[in-house]
Protein backbone atom coordinates (compact mmCIF):
# COMPACT_ATOMS: atom_id res chain seq x y z
CA UNK A 1 0.00 0.00 0.00
CA UNK A 2 1.28 3.25 -0.77
CA UNK A 3 1.75 5.53 2.13
CA UNK A 4 0.07 9.49 1.85
CA UNK A 5 3.22 11.78 1.44
CA UNK A 6 4.02 13.83 4.44
CA UNK A 7 2.37 17.17 2.85
CA UNK A 8 -1.11 15.68 3.04
CA UNK A 9 0.09 14.00 6.47
CA UNK A 10 0.72 17.16 7.74
CA UNK A 11 -2.23 19.39 6.63
CA UNK A 12 -4.48 16.43 7.83
CA UNK A 13 -2.82 16.24 11.23
CA UNK A 14 -3.53 20.38 11.33
CA UNK A 15 -7.13 19.65 9.85
CA UNK A 16 -7.46 17.58 13.33
CA UNK A 17 -5.33 20.26 15.48
CA UNK A 18 -8.02 22.90 13.95
CA UNK A 19 -11.34 20.66 14.79
CA UNK A 20 -10.06 20.26 18.52
CA UNK A 21 -9.82 24.14 18.94
CA UNK A 22 -13.17 24.34 17.24
CA UNK A 23 -14.31 22.09 20.22
CA UNK A 24 -13.08 23.85 23.15
CA UNK A 25 -14.26 27.32 21.78
CA UNK A 26 -18.07 25.98 21.25
CA UNK A 27 -18.21 24.06 24.78
CA UNK A 28 -18.24 27.72 25.73
CA UNK A 29 -21.51 28.09 25.07
CA UNK A 30 -24.58 26.10 25.34
CA UNK A 31 -26.07 26.49 21.86
CA UNK A 32 -22.55 25.58 20.22
CA UNK A 33 -21.73 22.92 22.45
CA UNK A 34 -22.98 20.23 20.86
CA UNK A 35 -21.56 20.41 17.39
CA UNK A 36 -18.34 21.66 19.17
CA UNK A 37 -17.96 18.38 20.86
CA UNK A 38 -18.87 16.16 17.26
CA UNK A 39 -16.52 18.32 15.53
CA UNK A 40 -13.72 17.34 18.35
CA UNK A 41 -14.80 13.97 17.81
CA UNK A 42 -14.59 14.19 13.93
CA UNK A 43 -11.51 16.12 14.02
CA UNK A 44 -10.00 12.62 16.26
CA UNK A 45 -11.35 10.44 14.02
CA UNK A 46 -9.43 12.07 11.38
CA UNK A 47 -6.22 11.36 12.78
CA UNK A 48 -6.75 8.21 13.64
CA UNK A 49 -6.87 7.05 9.90
CA UNK A 50 -4.31 9.46 9.08
CA UNK A 51 -1.64 7.84 10.92
CA UNK A 52 -3.49 4.40 9.30
CA UNK A 53 -2.61 5.60 6.14
CA UNK A 54 0.79 7.90 6.30
CA UNK A 55 3.13 5.90 8.82
CA UNK A 56 4.07 1.65 7.94
CA UNK A 57 2.49 -0.71 10.38
CA UNK A 58 2.90 -3.82 11.35
CA UNK A 59 0.47 -5.49 13.70
CA UNK A 60 -2.74 -3.97 11.86
CA UNK A 61 -5.19 -6.39 12.66
CA UNK A 62 -3.58 -6.46 16.58
CA UNK A 63 -4.20 -2.97 16.70
CA UNK A 64 -7.88 -2.74 15.40
CA UNK A 65 -8.44 -5.38 17.58
CA UNK A 66 -7.08 -3.24 20.88
CA UNK A 67 -8.95 0.06 19.44
CA UNK A 68 -12.24 -2.68 19.43
CA UNK A 69 -11.60 -3.47 22.43
CA UNK A 70 -11.11 0.15 24.05
CA UNK A 71 -14.45 1.13 22.11
CA UNK A 72 -16.27 -2.04 23.70
CA UNK A 73 -15.58 -1.18 26.99
CA UNK A 74 -15.59 2.74 26.81
CA UNK A 75 -19.17 3.10 24.44
CA UNK A 76 -20.78 1.28 26.98
CA UNK A 77 -20.03 2.87 30.04
CA UNK A 78 -20.25 5.88 29.12
CA UNK A 79 -23.89 5.63 27.41
CA UNK A 80 -25.34 4.12 30.64
CA UNK A 81 -23.73 5.97 33.14
CA UNK A 82 -26.02 7.97 35.52
CA UNK A 83 -25.64 11.52 35.70
CA UNK A 84 -24.53 11.44 39.70
CA UNK A 85 -21.64 9.44 38.55
CA UNK A 86 -19.69 11.71 36.28
CA UNK A 87 -17.34 12.95 38.13
CA UNK A 88 -15.98 9.97 38.55
CA UNK A 89 -16.13 8.73 35.08
CA UNK A 90 -14.03 11.53 33.66
CA UNK A 91 -11.52 10.84 36.41
CA UNK A 92 -11.25 7.70 34.99
CA UNK A 93 -11.17 8.51 31.43
CA UNK A 94 -8.22 11.26 32.58
CA UNK A 95 -6.74 8.71 34.59
CA UNK A 96 -6.16 6.32 31.14
CA UNK A 97 -5.05 8.73 29.08
CA UNK A 98 -2.33 9.37 31.22
CA UNK A 99 -1.84 6.01 31.52
CA UNK A 100 -1.56 5.51 27.88
CA UNK A 101 1.21 8.60 27.32
CA UNK A 102 3.65 7.21 29.95
CA UNK A 103 3.18 4.12 28.29
CA UNK A 104 3.92 5.30 24.77
CA UNK A 105 6.84 7.32 26.84
CA UNK A 106 8.46 3.87 27.85
CA UNK A 107 8.39 2.20 24.49
CA UNK A 108 10.01 5.14 22.80
CA UNK A 109 12.99 5.05 25.11
CA UNK A 110 14.86 2.72 22.89
CA UNK A 111 14.39 4.74 20.24
CA UNK A 112 15.36 7.68 21.54
CA UNK A 113 19.39 9.06 21.57
CA UNK A 114 18.84 12.83 22.02
CA UNK A 115 18.89 13.82 25.56
CA UNK A 116 16.01 16.67 24.83
CA UNK A 117 13.49 13.49 23.70
CA UNK A 118 14.90 11.65 26.84
CA UNK A 119 13.87 14.37 28.75
CA UNK A 120 10.60 14.63 27.13
CA UNK A 121 10.35 10.87 27.92
CA UNK A 122 10.77 11.49 31.53
CA UNK A 123 8.31 14.08 32.08
CA UNK A 124 5.89 12.03 30.37
CA UNK A 125 6.53 8.86 32.18
CA UNK A 126 6.39 11.09 35.40
CA UNK A 127 3.15 13.11 34.88
CA UNK A 128 1.48 10.60 32.89
CA UNK A 129 1.87 7.68 35.46
CA UNK A 130 1.24 10.04 38.56
CA UNK A 131 -2.02 11.59 36.39
CA UNK A 132 -2.61 7.55 36.40
CA UNK A 133 -2.21 6.85 39.69
CA UNK A 134 -4.38 10.29 40.93
CA UNK A 135 -7.26 9.97 38.91
CA UNK A 136 -7.30 6.22 40.60
CA UNK A 137 -7.61 7.82 43.63
CA UNK A 138 -9.56 10.52 42.70
CA UNK A 139 -12.33 8.06 41.31
CA UNK A 140 -12.22 6.15 44.70
CA UNK A 141 -13.00 8.88 46.58
CA UNK A 142 -16.21 9.87 44.78
CA UNK A 143 -16.97 6.21 43.79
CA UNK A 144 -16.86 6.26 47.98
CA UNK A 145 -14.63 3.12 48.00
CA UNK A 146 -12.51 5.65 50.53
CA UNK A 147 -13.00 8.17 52.69
CA UNK A 148 -13.54 11.48 50.93
CA UNK A 149 -12.12 13.18 53.75
CA UNK A 150 -8.21 14.31 53.70
CA UNK A 151 -5.95 11.29 54.54
CA UNK A 152 -3.08 13.08 55.99
CA UNK A 153 -0.12 11.05 58.25
CA UNK A 154 3.19 12.71 59.84
CA UNK A 155 6.00 12.72 56.97
CA UNK A 156 3.56 12.94 54.55
CA UNK A 157 5.00 16.20 52.85
CA UNK A 158 8.93 14.33 53.63
CA UNK A 159 7.50 11.56 51.86
CA UNK A 160 6.61 13.14 48.82
CA UNK A 161 9.52 15.31 48.62
CA UNK A 162 11.67 12.24 48.86
CA UNK A 163 10.04 10.77 46.09
CA UNK A 164 10.24 13.71 43.81
CA UNK A 165 14.14 14.00 44.92
CA UNK A 166 14.62 9.99 43.75
CA UNK A 167 12.65 11.02 40.45
CA UNK A 168 14.82 13.78 39.81
CA UNK A 169 17.85 11.77 40.49
CA UNK A 170 16.31 8.81 38.41
CA UNK A 171 15.05 10.85 35.49
CA UNK A 172 18.70 12.55 35.54
CA UNK A 173 19.86 9.21 34.42
CA UNK A 174 17.47 8.33 32.33
CA UNK A 175 18.46 11.45 30.27
CA UNK A 176 21.63 10.27 30.40
CA UNK A 177 22.04 7.16 29.35
CA UNK A 178 18.62 5.72 28.79
CA UNK A 179 18.55 3.32 31.39
CA UNK A 180 15.01 1.60 30.76
CA UNK A 181 15.20 -0.38 34.59
CA UNK A 182 15.35 3.38 36.11
CA UNK A 183 12.58 4.64 33.46
CA UNK A 184 10.40 1.44 35.42
CA UNK A 185 11.62 3.01 38.50
CA UNK A 186 10.29 6.22 37.41
CA UNK A 187 6.85 5.34 36.33
CA UNK A 188 6.41 3.70 39.90
CA UNK A 189 7.80 6.70 41.39
CA UNK A 190 4.82 8.78 38.93
CA UNK A 191 2.33 6.26 40.42
CA UNK A 192 3.51 6.98 44.21
CA UNK A 193 3.56 10.81 43.49
CA UNK A 194 -0.08 10.78 41.83
CA UNK A 195 -1.33 8.78 45.27
CA UNK A 196 0.33 11.28 47.77
CA UNK A 197 -0.71 14.20 45.67
CA UNK A 198 -4.39 13.27 45.98
CA UNK A 199 -4.79 11.86 49.69
CA UNK A 200 -5.01 14.93 51.43
CA UNK A 201 -7.20 16.63 48.89
CA UNK A 202 -10.40 16.05 51.00
CA UNK A 203 -14.34 16.38 50.29
CA UNK A 204 -15.69 19.40 48.26
CA UNK A 205 -11.92 19.96 46.17
CA UNK A 206 -11.97 16.40 44.52
CA UNK A 207 -13.78 17.75 41.37
CA UNK A 208 -11.27 20.88 41.09
CA UNK A 209 -8.12 17.88 40.95
CA UNK A 210 -10.04 16.16 38.45
CA UNK A 211 -9.89 19.29 36.46
CA UNK A 212 -5.58 19.83 37.28
CA UNK A 213 -5.28 16.39 36.79
CA UNK A 214 -6.88 16.91 33.15
CA UNK A 215 -4.52 19.18 32.42
CA UNK A 216 -1.36 16.89 33.55
CA UNK A 217 -2.61 14.48 31.12
CA UNK A 218 -2.80 17.19 28.53
CA UNK A 219 1.16 18.47 29.16
CA UNK A 220 2.00 14.21 29.35
CA UNK A 221 0.48 14.01 25.80
CA UNK A 222 2.24 17.03 24.82
CA UNK A 223 5.56 15.75 25.88
CA UNK A 224 4.99 12.80 24.04
CA UNK A 225 4.22 14.09 20.76
CA UNK A 226 7.97 15.82 21.21
CA UNK A 227 9.20 12.09 21.73
CA UNK A 228 7.26 10.63 18.61
CA UNK A 229 7.40 14.12 16.68
CA UNK A 230 4.06 14.33 16.06
CA UNK A 231 2.75 17.67 15.86
CA UNK A 232 -0.62 17.11 16.74
CA UNK A 233 -0.23 15.55 19.97
CA UNK A 234 1.97 18.69 20.98
CA UNK A 235 -0.92 21.08 20.21
CA UNK A 236 -3.54 18.69 21.46
CA UNK A 237 -1.83 18.44 24.79
CA UNK A 238 -0.83 21.64 24.96
CA UNK A 239 -4.24 23.12 24.80
CA UNK A 240 -5.90 20.20 27.06
CA UNK A 241 -2.95 21.41 29.43
CA UNK A 242 -3.55 25.24 28.91
CA UNK A 243 -7.34 25.37 28.89
CA UNK A 244 -6.96 22.82 32.02
CA UNK A 245 -5.19 25.00 33.69
CA UNK A 246 -7.18 28.20 33.14
CA UNK A 247 -10.79 25.82 34.17
CA UNK A 248 -9.39 24.53 37.21
CA UNK A 249 -8.01 28.39 38.60
CA UNK A 250 -11.83 29.65 37.85
CA UNK A 251 -13.51 26.29 39.23
CA UNK A 252 -10.95 27.10 41.88
CA UNK A 253 -12.29 30.69 42.35
CA UNK A 254 -15.37 29.82 42.05
CA UNK A 255 -14.77 28.31 45.72
CA UNK A 256 -12.95 31.28 46.83
CA UNK A 257 -10.15 28.80 47.37
CA UNK A 258 -6.43 28.75 45.56
CA UNK A 259 -5.44 25.91 43.32
CA UNK A 260 -2.64 25.86 46.16
CA UNK A 261 -4.68 26.07 49.10
CA UNK A 262 -6.74 23.45 47.29
CA UNK A 263 -3.60 20.50 47.00
CA UNK A 264 -1.35 22.00 50.09
CA UNK A 265 -4.22 22.76 52.41
CA UNK A 266 -4.59 19.50 54.46
CA UNK A 267 -0.54 19.78 55.09
CA UNK A 268 -1.37 23.19 56.76
CA UNK A 269 -4.82 22.57 58.54
CA UNK A 270 -6.64 24.41 56.08
CA UNK A 271 -8.55 22.08 53.93
CA UNK A 272 -12.30 21.07 53.86
CA UNK A 273 -11.77 18.65 56.77
CA UNK A 274 -14.85 19.61 58.88
CA UNK A 275 -16.64 17.32 61.16
CA UNK A 276 -19.48 15.02 60.75
CA UNK A 277 -21.19 15.71 64.26
CA UNK A 278 -25.09 15.80 64.34
CA UNK A 279 -26.22 18.76 65.81
CA UNK A 280 -28.87 18.87 68.68
CA UNK A 281 -30.27 22.18 68.70
CA UNK A 282 -33.35 22.55 68.28
CA UNK A 283 -34.92 23.80 64.43
CA UNK A 284 -38.32 24.22 62.91
CA UNK A 285 -39.26 21.60 60.68
CA UNK A 286 -42.44 21.43 58.72
CA UNK A 287 -45.23 19.53 56.86
CA UNK A 288 -45.08 19.21 53.23
CA UNK A 289 -48.98 20.08 53.16
CA UNK A 290 -47.34 23.44 55.16
CA UNK A 291 -44.40 23.89 52.82
CA UNK A 292 -46.81 23.53 50.08
CA UNK A 293 -49.11 26.52 51.40
CA UNK A 294 -45.54 28.63 51.43
CA UNK A 295 -44.74 27.89 47.80
CA UNK A 296 -48.37 27.41 46.15
CA UNK A 297 -48.96 31.75 47.69
CA UNK A 298 -45.76 32.93 47.04
CA UNK A 299 -44.78 35.44 44.11
CA UNK A 300 -41.20 34.46 43.23
CA UNK A 301 -39.67 30.96 44.50
CA UNK A 302 -36.15 30.36 43.68
CA UNK A 303 -35.38 26.79 43.81
CA UNK A 304 -31.89 26.21 45.57
CA UNK A 305 -30.57 22.32 43.92
CA UNK A 306 -27.67 20.91 45.71
CA UNK A 307 -26.17 17.22 45.53
CA UNK A 308 -28.69 15.70 47.74
CA UNK A 309 -31.25 15.93 45.08
CA UNK A 310 -29.53 14.52 42.39
CA UNK A 311 -28.47 11.35 45.10
CA UNK A 312 -31.90 10.92 45.09
CA UNK A 313 -32.69 11.40 41.42
CA UNK A 314 -34.98 14.13 42.58
CA UNK A 315 -34.08 16.19 39.25
CA UNK A 316 -37.31 15.67 37.52
CA UNK A 317 -40.10 16.09 40.58
CA UNK A 318 -38.26 19.08 41.39
CA UNK A 319 -38.92 20.27 37.30
CA UNK A 320 -42.33 18.75 37.73
CA UNK A 321 -42.72 21.18 40.96
CA UNK A 322 -41.72 24.08 38.94
CA UNK A 323 -44.18 23.80 36.52
CA UNK A 324 -46.92 23.46 39.01
CA UNK A 325 -45.97 26.59 40.77
CA UNK A 326 -45.33 28.16 37.14
CA UNK A 327 -48.72 27.03 36.19
CA UNK A 328 -50.47 28.58 39.17
CA UNK A 329 -48.61 32.35 38.00
CA UNK A 330 -45.73 32.03 39.96
CA UNK A 331 -42.18 33.20 38.99
CA UNK A 332 -39.83 30.06 39.78
CA UNK A 333 -36.54 30.12 38.81
CA UNK A 334 -33.20 27.77 39.21
CA UNK A 335 -30.47 29.43 41.54
CA UNK A 336 -27.21 27.29 40.39
CA UNK A 337 -24.21 27.31 42.75
CA UNK A 338 -20.78 27.16 40.40
CA UNK A 339 -19.82 23.94 42.44
CA UNK A 340 -22.99 22.57 43.02
CA UNK A 341 -23.25 19.02 42.85
CA UNK A 342 -19.87 17.06 42.52
CA UNK A 343 -17.70 19.20 40.45
CA UNK A 344 -18.22 22.11 38.68
CA UNK A 345 -21.45 22.82 36.44
CA UNK A 346 -22.55 19.41 37.24
CA UNK A 347 -25.59 20.48 38.99
CA UNK A 348 -26.64 21.97 35.36
CA UNK A 349 -25.98 18.44 33.53
CA UNK A 350 -28.42 16.86 35.94
CA UNK A 351 -31.27 19.58 35.49
CA UNK A 352 -30.46 19.24 31.60
CA UNK A 353 -31.73 15.48 32.30
CA UNK A 354 -34.85 16.26 33.53
CA UNK A 355 -35.46 18.51 30.91
CA UNK A 356 -35.01 21.88 32.75
CA UNK A 357 -34.41 24.60 29.97
CA UNK A 358 -31.13 26.25 30.56
CA UNK A 359 -32.49 29.60 30.66
CA UNK A 360 -34.14 28.92 33.93
CA UNK A 361 -30.82 28.17 35.03
CA UNK A 362 -29.49 30.95 36.66
CA UNK A 363 -25.92 31.51 37.71
CA UNK A 364 -24.92 32.59 41.19
CA UNK A 365 -24.41 36.27 39.98
CA UNK A 366 -26.75 37.23 38.35
CA UNK A 367 -29.72 36.05 40.95
CA UNK A 368 -28.05 36.84 43.94
CA UNK A 369 -29.62 40.24 43.70
CA UNK A 370 -32.83 38.40 43.46
CA UNK A 371 -33.19 36.86 46.93
CA UNK A 372 -33.91 40.54 48.32
CA UNK A 373 -37.33 40.35 46.58
CA UNK A 374 -37.77 36.63 46.71
CA UNK A 375 -41.18 35.05 48.68
CA UNK A 376 -39.43 31.86 49.51
CA UNK A 377 -35.66 30.10 48.70
CA UNK A 378 -35.97 26.16 48.30
CA UNK A 379 -33.31 24.32 49.18
CA UNK A 380 -33.15 21.13 47.73
CA UNK A 381 -30.28 18.91 49.39
CA UNK A 382 -27.86 21.63 49.11
CA UNK A 383 -25.74 22.56 52.36
CA UNK A 384 -22.38 24.46 51.85
CA UNK A 385 -23.30 26.65 48.94
CA UNK A 386 -25.56 28.40 51.09
CA UNK A 387 -23.69 28.27 54.53
CA UNK A 388 -23.35 31.63 55.80
CA UNK A 389 -20.42 30.76 57.38
CA UNK A 390 -18.45 31.60 54.06
CA UNK A 391 -18.80 34.73 54.92
CA UNK A 392 -19.00 34.75 58.52
CA UNK A 393 -16.72 32.50 60.26
CA UNK A 394 -13.19 33.05 59.31
CA UNK A 395 -12.00 30.01 60.59
CA UNK A 396 -14.23 27.88 58.63
CA UNK A 397 -12.84 25.22 56.12
CA UNK A 398 -15.80 27.47 53.26
CA UNK A 399 -14.73 31.06 54.43
CA UNK A 400 -14.38 32.88 51.45
CA UNK A 401 -16.42 30.63 49.28
CA UNK A 402 -18.93 32.94 47.69
CA UNK A 403 -22.57 31.88 48.20
CA UNK A 404 -26.04 32.02 47.28
CA UNK A 405 -27.50 34.64 49.30
CA UNK A 406 -30.49 32.69 50.72
CA UNK A 407 -30.71 34.40 54.04
CA UNK A 408 -32.18 37.38 52.03
CA UNK A 409 -35.43 35.42 51.17
CA UNK A 410 -38.28 36.14 53.18
CA UNK A 411 -38.80 32.47 53.95
CA UNK A 412 -35.84 29.65 53.66
CA UNK A 413 -37.28 26.01 53.39
CA UNK A 414 -34.83 23.12 53.67
CA UNK A 415 -35.52 19.83 52.38
CA UNK A 416 -32.67 17.54 54.22
CA UNK A 417 -32.32 14.32 54.98
CA UNK A 418 -30.86 14.60 58.19
CA UNK A 419 -29.43 17.26 60.76
CA UNK A 420 -25.77 15.82 59.18
CA UNK A 421 -23.94 18.38 58.04
CA UNK A 422 -22.90 18.62 54.46
CA UNK A 423 -19.43 17.46 52.43
CA UNK A 424 -17.35 19.98 53.86
CA UNK A 425 -18.80 18.63 57.03
CA UNK A 426 -19.60 22.61 58.52
CA UNK A 427 -22.59 23.37 60.87
CA UNK A 428 -25.02 25.32 58.61
CA UNK A 429 -26.03 28.48 60.71
CA UNK A 430 -28.71 29.10 58.74
CA UNK A 431 -31.04 26.07 59.74
CA UNK A 432 -31.37 27.75 63.17
CA UNK A 433 -32.78 31.27 61.94
CA UNK A 434 -36.68 32.38 62.36
CA UNK A 435 -37.14 32.53 58.80
CA UNK A 436 -36.15 28.87 58.04
CA UNK A 437 -38.39 25.90 57.77
CA UNK A 438 -37.37 22.03 57.63
CA UNK A 439 -39.02 19.09 55.66
CA UNK A 440 -36.74 15.72 56.76
CA UNK A 441 -36.90 13.23 54.66
CA UNK A 442 -35.47 11.66 51.35
CA UNK A 443 -35.00 14.32 48.77
CA UNK A 444 -37.33 13.25 46.26
CA UNK A 445 -40.03 11.73 48.38
CA UNK A 446 -40.32 15.22 49.97
CA UNK A 447 -40.42 16.64 46.59
CA UNK A 448 -43.15 14.80 45.84
CA UNK A 449 -45.53 14.95 48.62
CA UNK A 450 -44.67 18.97 48.19
CA UNK A 451 -45.80 18.42 44.62
CA UNK A 452 -49.27 16.56 45.15
CA UNK A 453 -49.96 19.41 47.76
CA UNK A 454 -49.23 22.14 45.75
CA UNK A 455 -51.65 20.23 43.17
CA UNK A 456 -54.12 20.50 45.77
CA UNK A 457 -54.43 23.39 47.02
CA UNK B 1 10.15 19.30 12.23
CA UNK B 2 13.06 21.10 13.95
CA UNK B 3 13.27 21.91 17.68
CA UNK B 4 12.22 25.16 17.48
CA UNK B 5 9.35 24.95 14.98
CA UNK B 6 7.81 22.75 17.87
CA UNK B 7 8.29 25.04 20.83
CA UNK B 8 6.85 28.21 18.12
CA UNK B 9 4.02 25.68 17.39
CA UNK B 10 3.72 25.00 21.49
CA UNK B 11 3.44 28.27 22.92
CA UNK B 12 1.03 29.41 20.29
CA UNK B 13 -0.96 26.86 21.59
CA UNK B 14 -0.71 27.29 24.99
CA UNK B 15 -1.61 31.14 24.20
CA UNK B 16 -5.03 29.23 22.34
CA UNK B 17 -5.56 26.81 25.22
CA UNK B 18 -5.94 30.20 27.39
CA UNK B 19 -8.11 31.99 25.03
CA UNK B 20 -11.07 30.24 23.80
CA UNK B 21 -11.64 28.86 27.52
CA UNK B 22 -11.22 31.91 29.44
CA UNK B 23 -14.74 33.88 29.14
CA UNK B 24 -16.73 30.06 29.46
CA UNK B 25 -20.10 29.93 32.07
CA UNK B 26 -19.75 28.04 34.96
CA UNK B 27 -22.92 26.52 33.24
CA UNK B 28 -20.52 24.69 31.09
CA UNK B 29 -17.62 23.62 33.11
CA UNK B 30 -18.17 20.20 33.62
CA UNK B 31 -18.64 19.38 29.76
CA UNK B 32 -16.34 21.28 29.06
CA UNK B 33 -13.76 19.44 31.60
CA UNK B 34 -15.07 16.45 29.81
CA UNK B 35 -14.85 17.28 26.29
CA UNK B 36 -10.95 18.33 26.95
CA UNK B 37 -10.50 15.27 28.79
CA UNK B 38 -11.61 13.51 25.46
CA UNK B 39 -8.81 15.39 23.39
CA UNK B 40 -5.96 14.52 25.21
CA UNK B 41 -7.32 10.67 23.98
CA UNK B 42 -5.59 11.55 21.04
CA UNK B 43 -2.36 9.99 22.35
CA UNK B 44 -4.16 6.75 20.40
CA UNK B 45 -1.97 8.55 17.58
CA UNK B 46 1.36 8.16 19.46
CA UNK B 47 0.34 4.49 20.64
CA UNK B 48 -0.93 3.24 17.41
CA UNK B 49 2.62 4.49 15.76
CA UNK B 50 3.89 2.49 18.53
CA UNK B 51 2.31 -0.47 18.22
CA UNK B 52 2.44 -0.60 14.50
CA UNK B 53 6.07 -0.35 14.96
CA UNK B 54 6.82 -3.10 17.62
CA UNK B 55 8.82 -6.37 17.00
CA UNK B 56 9.10 -7.38 20.29
CA UNK B 57 6.19 -9.22 21.74
CA UNK B 58 6.40 -7.36 25.21
CA UNK B 59 6.80 -4.52 23.62
CA UNK B 60 3.91 -5.21 21.37
CA UNK B 61 1.77 -5.96 24.45
CA UNK B 62 2.56 -3.07 26.26
CA UNK B 63 1.61 -0.44 23.31
CA UNK B 64 -1.85 -2.56 22.76
CA UNK B 65 -2.78 -1.95 26.54
CA UNK B 66 -1.75 1.88 25.73
CA UNK B 67 -4.09 1.45 22.43
CA UNK B 68 -7.24 0.08 24.35
CA UNK B 69 -6.51 2.72 27.49
CA UNK B 70 -5.96 5.55 24.90
CA UNK B 71 -9.54 3.81 23.05
CA UNK B 72 -10.93 4.40 26.09
CA UNK B 73 -9.89 7.78 27.04
CA UNK B 74 -10.98 9.10 23.05
CA UNK B 75 -14.55 7.12 22.72
CA UNK B 76 -15.72 7.57 26.45
CA UNK B 77 -14.72 10.70 26.56
CA UNK B 78 -16.59 12.46 23.30
CA UNK B 79 -19.42 9.82 23.74
CA UNK B 80 -20.33 11.18 27.23
CA UNK B 81 -19.60 14.81 26.46
CA UNK B 82 -22.29 14.27 23.84
CA UNK B 83 -24.26 12.77 26.36
CA UNK B 84 -24.42 15.64 28.35
CA UNK B 85 -24.72 17.90 25.80
CA UNK B 86 -27.46 16.68 24.00
CA UNK B 87 -29.57 17.08 27.39
CA UNK B 88 -28.47 20.88 27.07
CA UNK B 89 -31.89 22.27 25.87
CA UNK B 90 -33.88 25.41 25.24
CA UNK B 91 -37.08 26.66 26.14
CA UNK B 92 -39.22 24.65 23.90
CA UNK B 93 -41.38 27.47 22.03
CA UNK B 94 -45.15 26.25 21.15
CA UNK B 95 -45.38 25.32 17.27
CA UNK B 96 -47.89 27.75 16.23
CA UNK B 97 -45.07 30.60 16.49
CA UNK B 98 -43.28 31.20 13.25
CA UNK B 99 -39.53 31.07 12.87
CA UNK B 100 -37.26 28.19 13.75
CA UNK B 101 -38.85 25.51 15.83
CA UNK B 102 -35.20 24.01 16.81
CA UNK B 103 -35.14 24.28 20.40
CA UNK B 104 -31.65 25.84 20.74
CA UNK B 105 -30.60 27.03 17.34
CA UNK B 106 -29.41 30.98 17.69
CA UNK B 107 -32.10 32.55 16.65
CA UNK B 108 -34.67 30.83 18.40
CA UNK B 109 -32.73 30.99 21.97
CA UNK B 110 -32.76 34.76 21.18
CA UNK B 111 -36.55 34.88 21.25
CA UNK B 112 -36.89 32.70 24.17
CA UNK B 113 -34.44 35.27 26.06
CA UNK B 114 -37.02 38.33 24.73
CA UNK B 115 -40.24 36.41 25.79
CA UNK B 116 -38.02 35.74 29.30
CA UNK B 117 -37.99 39.49 29.85
CA UNK B 118 -41.21 40.46 29.03
CA UNK B 119 -42.67 37.61 31.56
CA UNK B 120 -40.73 39.49 33.97
CA UNK B 121 -41.90 42.81 34.04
Amino acid sequence: MTLLNPTWTALLYLAAAACFILALKGLNSPKTARRGNLIGAFGALLAVVTVFVSVKLDNIPWILGAIAVGSGVAAPVARRVQMTQMPQLVALFNGVGGGAAALVALLELSHADDPWVRLAIVFTLLVGAGSFAGSGVTFAKLQGLMTTRPVTFPGLPALMAVVLLAAAGAGTVVILNGSLVLALVLLILGLVAGVLLVLPVGGADVPIVISLLNAFTGLAVAASGLVLGNVLLVVAGTLVGASGTILTRAMAAAMGRSVAGIMFGAFKGGSTAGSTAVSERPVRSSSAEDVAVLLGYAQRVIIVPGYGLAVAQGQHTAAELALALEARGIEVDFAIHPVAGRMPGHMNVLLAEANVPYESLKEMSDINSEFRTTDVALVVGANDVVNPAAKTTSGSPIYGMPILEVADARQVVFLKRSMRPGFAGIENELLYEPQTTLLFGDAKDSLTKVLGAVKAL
Amino acid sequence: MDGMSLLTITVLAVFVGFEVVSKVSSTLHTPLMSGANAIHGIILVGAIIVAGQAADPLVLAVALLAVVLATINLVGGFVVTDRMLEMFRGRQRPPSNAGSGVPGSPGDSGAVETAHKERRQ
